[in-house]
């Protein structure tokens, strides 16, 4: 418990911006609408591929000749980035589908 | 500098998903959040790193990315659109593999080079291991499900939820182990190879047709240990877009639950697929069979027509021969909507997205109240391939596992058309009366067949 605690003080701004994201998250999930609920995951899905910034830190900060965590570190970077890359596309593929259509 | 394009990115990312709000501004908004993950990857590529040596290592980044961007576009460029479901599952575990590889390299650090090693620190690694653990073990298997590989359903063990409970307990027992072994990394090995388990076993008891709901749960886990990653590498963009896709997945969780009218739980302890067989209601009555020219005379000389399209319309690959159809009615000054219940297809909005690839204007599409309101004024509703979100049993039969799931109200109408392979009950597993009402009649066949049939009678009648 006190380790709790002590994280809490020591990183408090921190835990504001964690608060306030998780308020701002639900906010602007929940004004989408249903018919957009499968692109909407799949953004979210592609977004989640952010953790692919922790692996290009990794990598920063590892000597060249440490091939133990480069390898790893830059799978996870190429897992990562799949998500990243593919999720972004297919969401854009199926968004340009809801094209309003000109009536004639 | 550095620190302002950060602060930039995560902004693209929070507007771009605001923007996602609505069709028209959609598409914008998905561009704008990709240009600030872009943003973001550029920045992390050159800021500087406190406390720390940096070393160029641009090898070992540029070649992943390169790879990762031929694969990823290659799959979402040559995917079908019913296999989304499928893919956003595959993607969201690489997610989560990948923060199980980057939390594994900092535990490993911690134990054999000297690294940081709060309590605090290592008891986020730990989670992110966990959870990222199971979001990609079990992604893999809701794609295996979805996908229809047999084997993917014989995963369930007897007593399944009493050895999940007692998998988690042992995930906890080892992380306390390795604590008070001072950070002996076999413990890690074990840990991770737990919770890889219990990704499969957390999915394993959960129904097929209940893969969407478990994908936008695992979609939230990646989220969160994408944010717990944020914290370990103190990176205030990744904790954001984390948090977002945390709450993205967790909203979408509960809407869906709430469109089958079940809880979270129930649909975790997988109640639906065991249960669903315990209405024994006898039906009664006949089943009346609607002929080819009966149903495209009644449709080509009604005034208002409502489409309820299911998967079996989508799984038949026959969206375009429905919106032809469409089309021959609206010359005929029939109007024709869509009536699009909130799990049609395999996930929420993917019965909008199969329209949409098909060129139905979205504005044709209504959702489940608007359309129950619409019902008795409607001349004839076409059931095509959807069957439990049509089952008036969800009303009135307090027995049936249906219950209480909001549904569309078909039988209100003048008539009900249902076009469907079989009398085979639909996935709830579960008769449906609505077959066997005064006013509907069934349209037997695979539904591109049948609509095949539909839609020449119509052009002879047209002509």
């Amino acid at each position: 418990m006190e380790i709790l605690f002590d994280y809490i003080i020591e990183n408090e701004i921190f835990i504001y911006l964690l608060l306030f994201t998780i308020i701002l998250g639900f906010e602007v999930i929940s004004k989408v609408p249903t018919i957009l609920h499968t692109p909407l995951m799949s953004g979210a899905n592609a977004i989640s591929g952010i953790v692919v910034l922790g692996a290009i830190i990794l990598i920063r900060q590892t000597e060249p000749s440490n091939l133990t965590v480069l390898i790893p570190a830059s799978m996870a970077l190429l897992v990562g980035s799949i998500n990243v890359f593919g999720g972004f596309f297919v969401t854009d593929r199926m968004l340009g589908m809801f094209k309003k259509k000109k009536k004639r | 500098m550095f620190n302002l394009i950060f602060l930039v990115a995560a902004f693209s990312l929070v507007w771009g998903l605001r923007l996602q709000s609505s069709p028209e501004s959609a598409k914008k908004g998905n561009m704008l959040a990709s240009l600030g993950m872009g943003l973001a990857i550029i920045a992390t590529l050159f800021f500087e790193i406190r406390d720390t040596e940096t070393y160029n290592n641009l090898f070992w980044i540029v070649i992943p990315i390169i790879l990762s961007f031929t694969i990823g576009t290659y799959v979402a460029k040559n995917i079908q659109m019913t296999s989304m479901p499928q893919m956003v599952s595959i993607f969201n575990g690489l997610g989560g593999l990948s923060a199980v590889f980057l939390s594994f390299i900092e535990l490993y650090k911690i134990s054999f080079l000297s690294g940081e090693n709060s309590i605090s620190y290592q008891i986020i690694l730990l989670l992110s291991l966990f959870i990222g653990s199971i979001a990609f073990t079990g992604s893999f298997l809701a794609f295996a499900k979805l996908d229809g590989y047999r084997w993917s359903e014989k995963l369930t063990l007897p007593y399944q939820h009493i050895i999940n409970i007692v998998l988690f307990l042992v995930v906890i027992a080892l992380s306390y182990q390795y604590f008070t072994t001072s950070n002996d990394f076999n413990f890690i090995f074990l840990i991770l190879g737990v919770s890889l388990i219990y990704g499969i076993f957390f999915v394993a008891p959960i129904g097929g047709a209940d893969m969407p709901v478990v994908i936008s749960l695992l979609n939230s886990f990646t989220g969160i240990t994408a944010a717990l990653t944020g914290i370990i590498f103190s990176n205030n963009v990744m904790l954001l877009g984390g948090i977002l896709v945390g709450a993205a997945g967790t909203i979408l969780t509960v809407l869906m639950c709430k469109a089958m009218n079940r809880s979270l739980l129930n649909v975790i302890i997988g109640g639906f697929s065991s249960s669903g067989k315990s209405s024994d209601k006898e039906q009664s009555g006949d089943v009346k069979e609607i002929s080819d020219s009966d149903f495209a005379i009644q449709l080509f000389y009604s005034s208002n027509v409502i489409v309820v399209p299911g998967y079996g319309l989508a799984v038949a690959q026959a969206q375009k021969l429905c919106k032809e159809i469409q089309e021959i009615l609206e010359t005929n000054d029939v109007e024709v909507k869509y009536a699009i219940h909130p799990v049609a297809g395999r996930m929420p909005g993917h019965m909008n997205v199969l329209l949409a690839e098909a060129d139905v204007d979205y504005s044709k599409l209504i959702e489940l109240d608007e359309a129950n309101q619409n019902f008795n004024s409607t001349d004839i509703a076409v059931v095509v391939g959807a069957n439990d979100v049509v089952n008036p049993d969800a009303i009135d039969d307090t027995g049936s596992p249906l219950y209480g799931m909001p549904i569309l109200k078909v039988w209100e109408s003048s008539n009900v058309v249902i076009l469907k392979r079989s009398m085979n009950p639909g996935y709830a597993g579960v008769q449906n009366p609505l077959f066997y009402k005064d006013n509907s009649k069934m349209y037997f066949g695979d539904a591109k067949e049948s609509l095949q049939r539909l839609s020449s009678e119509l052009k002879t009648l047209s002509n």
